[in-house]
């Protein structure tokens, strides 16, 4: 008993069959409906795979204190200008403002996009490659107005800090390096790097006196974004940069205060590119969160046009079947199996759809990692999309399916 | 009659406005869509120097490093020249255009003492810089020969530039205050902002142009900074200026204008022959690997059209065929609904010919107003791209008079696309069908 009645279930209440035979009849329709899914698909899952993408790549830490951080440059072009002088007078005031945690010197800033990189290596000499590495110079106070914590090793003391000048090519001994770089330059034990000798310009030697947590290139776009060294030295060139970190929420005041401050106390120089790093950071990923931006709604709009089209469709097929609807009414089909009729019929057109979509994706996918370098895409972003569109075409039909429930059986007696 | 035809597809549209207001929305998104990415794509990978863009070549040679490449898939030699290939190479003049260049920068303070100091980006090049890329000039002009051999203190400002300092008045002749020293002033630019920044894409493809225009030996003369990108495969033998100039480092430009195939080929020769002797003086440690490409060449070995906005443009195409399906499959609806008026009007001595017409005419509106909307939704897109990308893309997202035809041979070809099946559909119907039914 309860088997038969598990038969009709799908023999008769489902009724594949007539709508298969009636989709035949009108191929072009659903052929279309059903290219649009797929098109639909491939749009959207690959779009939303960029969008993956590129927000993990936005959400890496620089691995300084970025809300309370902020810098300037200033530029000196008299010719009685000192750089070494002004920039420790320049320190001294700064550091002691209320409100300021610390202050440094430093050649160049995460995530600004323009800084110094060497080459370390662990053997001496030119046959052997080097590691990439950006380089920030700096004195004791760099951990502390970096906010990096050592891991391994010491900070740099007040007497390691030398003096570099312009086009200078020789390095202080000591170095502090991240824990990323040691594990690219020692990769069975990076902690053990410390105390180790590195070189760089392929002979000099440069001891291991410390081991960070985590500090960002100036260049976001670098593969090796965490390979950064910091090195002991006070730069003598016209430009000096400065860096500050201050206390939650007081970051917007000492901009200003230093600014006037500095411009006050030195006639023979100019001050610029002052910004935080709130600010850089939007600078520097806004490339990234453009192409966000547009790719969602590229995809929010081709859903809608998409939904609408099926909408406008089903309507269509709504009216012309009045008729047929009506009479099938007065034969005694329930509004439930109209409406199932309709949804059906979508969910199969959807199910070709999805099926070529889940191909094209994958197909696009192929070309944008072939000509764009980009990651392939991760297996289940497939079946999501194709669950993503089968639900847009089950809500789109819905509305239609609804209406063609209500064609009273009365229809079908009169004439067209 | 096509009056009356026209007549006919506004009563259609009326009896169903929503279905044509949704055609018409979705050929206005495709075109709005792909006309913005295709706008910004084209004005990327556009001839910065269309006049003779394929006579100036972008000079290379292989001074890398004997263990690794500049590149090493593929191997190409590296993208910028040391100060004494720069040098040398000049000072071999050939009868033909050329200049060495270099970036760099220096505070300049005017003698108006309302207007502070500021810091200004420099050109350093030969005087050959100004003809060579047709730069146009408001006052004045380039220095000559002589200038570049004696380094003259000579400037050429930037329009901008001159704005600020002088308030736009003609300058020439005037001095100004730079790194410290006096220059006198020999010409300033009109407006001029090729696209991209051909002449040197290190620093961002669609950069401004530098602030002042300097011979270029003032480099050495007054030991000028490094701007720009510096590269060393090994550092500098020595400490100091000098020794940097005479390093490996590379951080300078160069450029030649060579007429013929004929010329280019002498030159390569020039190049390998040069490379060769200072092979022997121990220099020039790799193989033989010497490049002259011309402006287009070397936009495209440089990458400056930015692969998101390629990307950008085939999802825009795609969405543009989502949105062709969409109102073909509409057009078809609304057509077959029509089927007892078309019986009807065959049966009454219609020809196919007719109602081919008629639906094109149809059709054709539907498409043209959707081109139409297309091009406003382009400009709202540009104006999003602009606010977006802020001043880096602000030259690149702006309709020219190329771009709007394109648009609207977009917008109808892709009517002509959506409407072709479901007219010849409807153009097929067969008079005695439909009038049975009734």
């Amino acid at each position: 008993m309860n088997e038969q009645k598990e038969r009709s279930f799908f023999a008769e209440n489902w009724e594949v069959g007539p709508i298969l035979r009636a989709l035949l009849r009108n191929k072009v329709g659903a052929i279309l409906i059903a290219l649009q899914i797929a098109f639909t698909m491939t749009i959207v899952v690959n779009a939303i795979y960029i969008i993956h993408e590129r927000s993990e790549k936005m959400k890496r830490p620089s691995g300084i204190d970025e809300a309370n951080s902020f810098y300037l440059s200033s530029v000196g072009f008299t010719n009685d200008f000192n750089t070494l002088v002004t920039t420790k007078k320049d320190l001294n005031l700064i550091r002691s403002l209320e409100g300021v945690v610390d202050a440094i010197q430093i050649n160049a800033v995460p995530m600004s996009n323009s800084g110094w990189s060497m080459g370390l290596q662990t053997q001496p000499g030119a046959e052997f490659d080097g590691t990439g590495s950006a380089v920030y110079m700096v004195d004791e106070h760099a951990l502390n107005t970096l906010d990096v914590a050592l891991v391994a090793g010491e900070n740099f003391r007040a007497t390691d800090i030398q003096t570099r000048v312009a086009s200078q090519n020789h390095w202080p001994d000591k170095v502090i390096i991240t824990l990323a770089m040691a594990n690219r330059l020692f990769p069975d034990d990076g902690l053990g790097a410390l105390g180790k000798t590195v070189y760089i310009n392929d002979i000099e030697p440069m001891i291991i006196t410390g081991i960070i947590d985590k500090l960002q290139a100036p260049w976001v776009g670098w593969d090796n974004v965490e390979n950064v060294m910091l090195t002991p030295e006070i730069r003598d060139a016209e430009t000096s940069r400065y860096f500050i970190r201050t206390k939650p929420g007081q970051r917007d005041r000492i901009m200003s205060e230093v600014e006037s401050l500095l411009a006050k106390s030195n006639t023979g120089r100019i001050l610029r590119d002052m910004r935080s790093i709130d600010e850089t950071r939007v600078r520097a990923y806004r490339d990234n969160s453009a192409m966000i931006r547009i790719l969602v709604t590229v995809m929010v709009i081709l859903v809608i046009v998409t939904g609408l089209g099926i909408v406008g469709l089903a309507s269509f097929s709504v009216n012309q079947r009045k008729k047929q609807i009506g009479t099938r009414r007065a034969l005694g089909a329930s509004q439930q199996a109209i409406v199932r009729y309709f949804m059906l019929e979508n969910l199969l057109i959807s199910t070709v759809g999805v099926v070529l979509g889940a191909m094209l994706t994958v197909g696009l996918n192929i070309v944008l990692v072939d000509a764009f370098s980009l990651d392939p895409i991760t297996w289940y972003y497939i079946p999501l999309g194709m669950l993503a569109l089968w639900v847009v075409g089950q809500l789109a039909v819905y509305g239609p399916a609804k209406k063609a429930a209500n064609i009273p059986p009365a229809l079908a007696t009169r004439s067209a | 009659m096509f009056n009356y035809y026209l007549k006919l597809a506004f009563n259609s549209f009326k009896r169903n406005p929503i279905l044509t207001g949704l055609m018409i929305a979705a050929i206005a998104l495709g075109i709005g869509a792909s006309m913005t990415t295709i706008t910004v794509n084209y004005l990327m990978s556009g001839d910065p120097i269309p006049e003779k863009s394929s006579q100036l070549f972008h000079v290379q040679v292989d001074s890398w490093d004997p263990n690794t490449g500049f590149n090493d898939e593929p191997n190409t030699p590296p993208n910028q020249l040391t100060w004494t290939e720069a040098t040398n190479l000049m000072a071999a003049k050939k009868d033909f255009r050329q200049t060495a260049m270099a970036k760099s920068g220096a505070i300049i303070q005017p003698d108006n003492p309302d207007i502070n100091p500021f810091e200004a980006s420099i050109r350093l090049a030969f005087s050959d810089f100004f003809p060579m890329f047709s730069v146009p000039f408001q006052y004045g002009n380039g220095w000559d020969q002589k200038a570049d051999e004696d380094r003259q203190m000579v400037v050429v400002l930037s329009k901008e530039t001159n704005d600020k300092v002088f308030g736009g008045e003609n300058s020439v002749g005037k001095n100004i205050v730079i790194f410290g020293k006096s220059f006198r002033v020999i010409g300033v630019l009109d407006a001029w902002q090729p696209l991209p920044k051909f002449y040197d894409v290190n620093n961002g493809a669609f950069d401004d142009p530098e602030a002042l225009f300097m011979p270029f030996y003032l480099k050495q003369e007054l030991e000028l900074p490094n701007w720009g990108n510096t590269n060393c495969w090994k550092s500098p033998e020595g400490e100091g200026f000098q020794a940097f100039l005479q390093s490996e480092c590379i951080n300078f430009q160069m450029w030649v204008e060579l007429e013929t195939e004929q010329d280019k080929q002498t030159y390569l020769t020039f190049l390998n022959n040069y490379v060769n002797d200072q092979k022997e003086l121990g220099r020039f440690p790799r193989p033989l690997n010497n490049r002259l490409l011309n402006v287009m060449q070397w936009m495209h070995d440089q990458e400056v059209v930015a692969d998101d906005a390629q990307i950008m443009m085939w999802l825009s195409f795609m969405f543009l065929v989502v949105c062709l399906l969409n109102t073909i499959g509409l057009q078809l609806a609304k057509f077959s609904a029509k089927s007892a008026e078309i019986g009807l009007r065959r049966a009454v001595g219609a020809t196919k010919q007719d109602l081919f017409l008629q639906y094109t005419v149809e059709t054709g509106a539907v498409g043209l107003a959707g081109g139409a909307m297309g091009l406003l939704l382009a400009l709202l897109g540009l104006v999003g791209i602009r606010h977006l990308y802020g001043d880096e893309l602000n030259d690149l997202a702006t309709l020219d008079s190329t771009m709007i035809a394109t648009a609207l041979l977009l917008s109808l070809f892709a009517s002509v696309c959506a409407g072709l099946y479901p007219t010849w559909r409807a153009c097929n119907i067969a008079p005695a069908s439909q009038l049975k039914s009734q």
